[in-house]
Formats: C-alpha cells, structure tokens, sequence
C-alpha cells in the first residue's frame, strides 16, 4: 500500500473548489440563453455539489455522505431523461431552443 | 506534497473546463467541456477514498448523460449557439456575483485554514484497513441497501416515471410511427 | 518517498510493457485474420513480406505513416483530430485492471503481473466501455459527411444499446464471486471455470463484445455496402489507421476481458504456476487467441444483421434475457443451494 500520507489533500481544498464550480455553474445559467447550455450549467452546479458531499464524507469517515451522491447522481440522470425529452418537444413546435424567444406565456 | 501538485493541476483542469463550457459558442464542445470536467471530479472522488463513486461517475455522467445530451445536439442540428442575449443587464450582474461570491469562498477558506481546517485526516491513515474498506461498493451498498433501502427503491420508481415522461415527450402526435420514419418526417 | 518513487516507476514499466504488447497484439491479429480469412476463402492471403508474411503489419505501417493526412473543409478540425485519439485510448486502458498473470520474480524483485488491483475493477471496465462510445460519433459528427455522422449516429446507439446487456451480463459472476476485484474473480475459477456457473451471462457476454468492438455480424457504423465506410469515411493516414488499431486492440481487450470473467483467466488447472509463473500470461495468450480466431471466423462466415433487427435484438432478446439471468443468479446466490456453491 501507497504512503497516504504523501497524497493526502485536506477536504477544505475540495470544498472549495466545489464552491468555486458552482459559482461558475451559476453563471453559465444566468449567462447563457440556450437551453441545452443551461442544463449542462446545472449539472455542473449539482457535480460541484457532490463534490462538497464527498469530501466531507471524507472528512467525516462517513459513507452516507458518499449515498447522497448516488442519489443525486441517480436524480439528474432522471432530470436529464425528462429535461432533454421537452427540449425536443420544444424544439419540434418552435424549431429553437433559445429561451429569450419562448415567452409566449408572458400574455 | 505529491498529492498537492496534483490536486492542482487536476483543480485547473476543472476550472478551465468550466470556464471554457460557459463559453463555447458551440454546443458540442461545450458539452465536450463539461465532460473533461466531470472527469476531473471522479478524479477528485479517487482522491476521497470514494473509488465505487468515481467509477459510476463517470460511467453515468460520462458514459450516459453526456452521450444523450451529445444525441440530441446533433440530431436537432443545434450546435451553433449564441453568447448575445436580450437581457442587457443580466451578463454584468452574473460576473459581479460571481467575483463577490469567489472572493467570499476563498474568504471562507482562509478562515477555515487559519482556525485549524476541518476535521483532521488522521483516523484513515492510522488503520490502513479501514482505508481499504472506507468508500469501497461493499461499504457503499451496505449502508445503501441497509438505512435507504426505501429511498433506493423510490429511485427505481422515479427512474420508471422518467422514462414514461420521456417517451411520451417526444412520441409523435400521429403515433405509431417508427423511429425512422420519425426522423425523416422531421426532416 | 522512496516507496513512491519505486511504485510509480514499477506502474510506469508495467504500464509501458501492456502497451506495447497490446500494439504488437494488435498488428499480429491483422496478420492473422487475413490469412485465416484467406485460408477459410480457399485463397492464400499475404505471405510476400518475410516468412509466411510475418512482416505484412511493418509494411502496412510504413505504407500508412507515408499516406496524405487529409482533414475536409467543412470538418470541426480539432475534434477531428481528436477523435482517433479519443477512439484508441480507452482501448489502451481498458486492460489495467485485468491481472495478466500471478506473482513472479523479476531479477529477484517479487511482482505481481497485474498493473493494479482495486476492489472496483469491474466497474472501472464498465466506465472504460461507456466512454469509448465518443471517439466514434465525434468522428463521425467532425466529418461534416452524412454518412459519417450517420455511421457514428448507429455505433454509438448500438454500443449504448448492447452495454445494457453486457453490464448485467457481467452482474451475474460478481454476484456469483461476491468481489468486484477482477483478482478475487480470477481465483474463484481455480477448479472450474465461472462460465459452468453462469453459461448465459457467458453467452450473452461473448454477443455483446461483437457488438460492443463493431465487428462482424454487428458491424452496421461501417456497412460499406449502405455507408460507405461509417464514421472513418473521412479519415486517412494515420487517424485512420488509429481507428482501425483501436477495433483490434478492443478485440483483444474484451477477449482477455471475457477469458477472465468466465474462463478462469490466466488460470488452467495449476498449469499457471509452471515457469516460475510465467506460465499464466502464455495461457491467457493461448485463450485470447482462440477468441480472436472466433472473432475472425464470425466475420468470415456471417452476414450482416439489418439495423433494425439488431436493435430489436439487443432490447428485446438480449436485455430480458440478461435481466432474467441476474435475478435468477440472486435468488441462487441468496438460497445458496449446495449444487451452486464455488468449489
């Protein structure tokens, strides 16, 4: 076995990285106006917010932490499934998928 | 020390890749971007003794929902994507944010650092048994097939609903058709 | 740190041996499907270049670096170029988990013949297989050439499609095992080999790596008769010859893949400890020829399946009957009969 010691980041760094992923996840959903963009900007929010689960499951010594994100894996996968299924359906009716131009509810 | 450098070095792959997804004018590389990044973080997840999760990481996020996403960008053909948008104001207000809210990270990250960091590291290292087993898909199912097994087995229902949702999305209002017969009708 | 440095350079020579051996493997499988193709259509095949045309994989190299390198107009070029890579990389790693071959002694240095051993190794091949899909529709969608994006659009639908299948394929002997560790699996066949257990998940695991590798009778991204030549119309020189090293390489990834989950692996009946246990790599080779032969005679003596028979195929044959199989091996595993317990 590896000396741990030697590769050992502290979970603080990777809490705040997964900080800084979110923020840049958070901007690419108020930055962008296509659709598909925005989605991926939220899997990059929900990865980031994974990321702060593991490390401080790691922190921790504690697998539920480590559950959560199979969890939260196993929910974006659905989201995408649903998400990407009415990105073509809107995509079929409008033939786009920039959301500045669907404000046909707006009345 | 090692384990530092490549901490960083893994670290800037994920910011750049982020940075680069926010502003791809392409959707297919955007999406190539976001894959890079989310292989950064398996690699981040190997680092946290979480070896089960780094592999389904990228087994469902790489291998599957990136792939749709890549499916549907080429067969709707809307790869071109512009950064313009009607909202004026909206693109300065998101950079400040984004600098106020890195800047209160990073504030956060000297407290924490300077009032000793999180918890110690300490108890993994002393047992290398328990390194061995912590985070490995026994452990993982154990508590996932033990304390959620209701949670688990409600994941199985939603995954079902999702996929009735999806294929009754994109169903065609003629119903019927073959898949083939759908594209070209699209065409 | 001395511990550290010896490991890494330990990793690094054993990771540099793999490679190489998987790129020899690789030009020596063209030599033999040829000629066994050749021999199986009563030809002679190519036996100009050396003896017995022992030579032919240098100078189909040689003609290869020498050809024009032609990226079209309309082509996104970076991923063009990438995609080659993008193909032939998770063909080179696929193996790092597989133990090739027990412990031997190295000049006195005592080392086990495997790259590494992690207690998630099947996953890690399951993860390797599912990104393998992108270096085939990157290339086929950079081409800018509607055969190409439509031949990459097939493969990765079809590799999406039969991964199901053989990841629950695959589900059967580790639950059987009870480890993940391809290395636990490996001595769970000492007396008898796990496909005794689990003949379906076998079975169903060897249709799948034809589809998964895009070869004969599943070769749809490249039916040249419908597509030209799929996702690598485009492609010349050497990118063309990276996919073409990638199909060969995943042909003997997912041999020693399958020679290790239901075949016992580098393991015959103690034979492996000969040698010094250098026995054990000569015997996988010996079991990853005859898959490869396999391979090679499919291709020579089946036609093509039509696209949307392989679809149903996969989804409604292949699938249930994977699902039906694993629920089966839980139930056994958890009764624990003693007609099925490992020996």
């Amino acid at each position: 076995m590896l000396d741990q010691a030697n590769f050992l980041v502290p979970p603080i760094y990777y809490v705040a990285l997964s900080g800084i992923l979110f923020i840049l996840g958070m901007v690419g959903v108020l930055l962008r106006r296509n659709a598909i963009l925005i989605f991926m900007s939220v899997e990059l929010m929900l990865n980031s917010a994974n990321l702060a689960f593991v490390a401080f499951a790691r922190s921790f010594l504690d697998v539920n932490g480590q559950v959560f994100v199979f969890f939260v894996m196993t929910v974006a996968a659905v989201e995408v499934a649903v998400g990407l299924a009415l990105i073509v359906a809107i995509f079929r009716t409008r033939r786009s998928i920039d959301i500045d131009e669907l404000h046909s509810m707006e009345g | 020390m090692i384990g530092y450098i490549l901490f960083g070095l893994v670290a800037l792959v994920a910011i750049v890749s982020a940075v680069g997804m926010l502003l791809s004018t392409n959707a297919i590389h955007a999406a190539l971007f976001l894959v890079i990044n989310l292989i950064c973080i398996a690699l981040f997840y190997l680092g946290l003794n979480a070896p089960f999760l780094a592999m389904v990481q990228i087994t469902v996020y790489a291998g599957a929902i990136m792939v749709l996403f890549l499916f549907v960008i080429m067969l709707l053909g809307a790869e071109q994507v512009t950064l313009k948008s009607q909202l004026k104001w909206q693109a300065p207000l998101a950079i400040v944010l984004a600098v106020v809210m890195i800047a209160a990270t990073f504030l956060l990250f000297f407290n924490v650092q300077a009032s000793g960091g999180l918890s110690p590291l300490a108890p993994i290292s002393e047992d290398p048994r328990q390194t061995e087993t912590f985070g490995s898909p026994y452990a993982v199912g154990e508590v996932l097939f033990g304390a959620y097994l209701l949670p688990f087995e409600m994941t199985g229902v939603l995954l079902l609903v999702a996929m009735i949702g999806a294929i009754i999305l994109t169903r065609n209002e003629a119903g019927g058709m073959r898949d083939e017969q759908r594209a070209a009708s699209n065409e | 740190m001395i511990d550290f440095l010896t490991l890494t350079i330990e990793a690094a020579i054993k990771a540099a041996l793999m490679i190489l051996s998987l790129l020899t493997g690789f030009a020596y499988t063209t030599l033999l499907e040829r000629r066994f193709i050749a021999r199986i259509q009563q030809r002679v095949g190519p036996n100009r270049a050396g003896p017995w045309g022992l030579l032919q994989p240098a100078a189909d190299g040689i003609k290869v670096i020498f050809k024009e390198d032609i990226i079209p107009n309309g082509a996104d070029k970076v991923i063009f170029t990438l995609a080659p890579a993008l193909t032939a990389i998770p063909a080179l790693i696929i193996l790092a988990v597989v133990p090739l071959g027990g412990d031997v002694n190295v000049f006195g240095y005592r080392t086990s013949l495997a790259l590494t051993s992690t207690n998630v190794g099947v996953l890690y091949i399951l993860a390797v297989t599912s990104i393998s899909v992108y270096g085939i529709t990157l290339a086929g969608w950079s081409s800018a050439n509607k055969y190409a994006m439509l031949g990459g659009l097939r493969s990765t639908a079809q590799m999406i499609s039969y991964e199901l299948a053989m990841g629950l394929s695959i589900l059967a002997p580790v639950m059987v095992v009870g480890s993940m560790s391809l290395a636990d699996i490996i001595d769970a066949q000492k007396n008898v080999w796990l496909v005794v257990y689990q003949p379906i998940a076998g079975l169903i695991f060897i249709i799948t790596m034809y589809a998964e590798t895009n070869r004969a009778p599943f070769d749809l991204p490249e039916a040249e008769q419908e597509l030209t030549a799929g996702f690598h119309t485009e492609y010349s020189g050497m990118k063309f010859a990276a996919f073409y090293m990638a199909e060969y390489m995943k042909m003997i990834g997912v041999s020693v893949i399958a020679a290790t989950l239901f075949f016992g692996g580098y393991r015959l009946f103690g034979l492996e400890n000969l040698l010094g246990g250098w026995m054990g790599p000569v015997i996988l080779i010996g079991k990853v020829m005859l898959s490869l032969l396999l391979f090679v005679w499919i291709r020579a003596t089946l036609p093509r399946f039509r696209y949307d028979r392989l679809m149903d195929f996969g989804w409604k044959v292949l699938l249930p009957i994977a699902l039906a199989n694993a629920a089966i091996t839980a139930v056994l595993v958890v009764l624990d009969p003693w007609w099925y317990r490992l020996i």
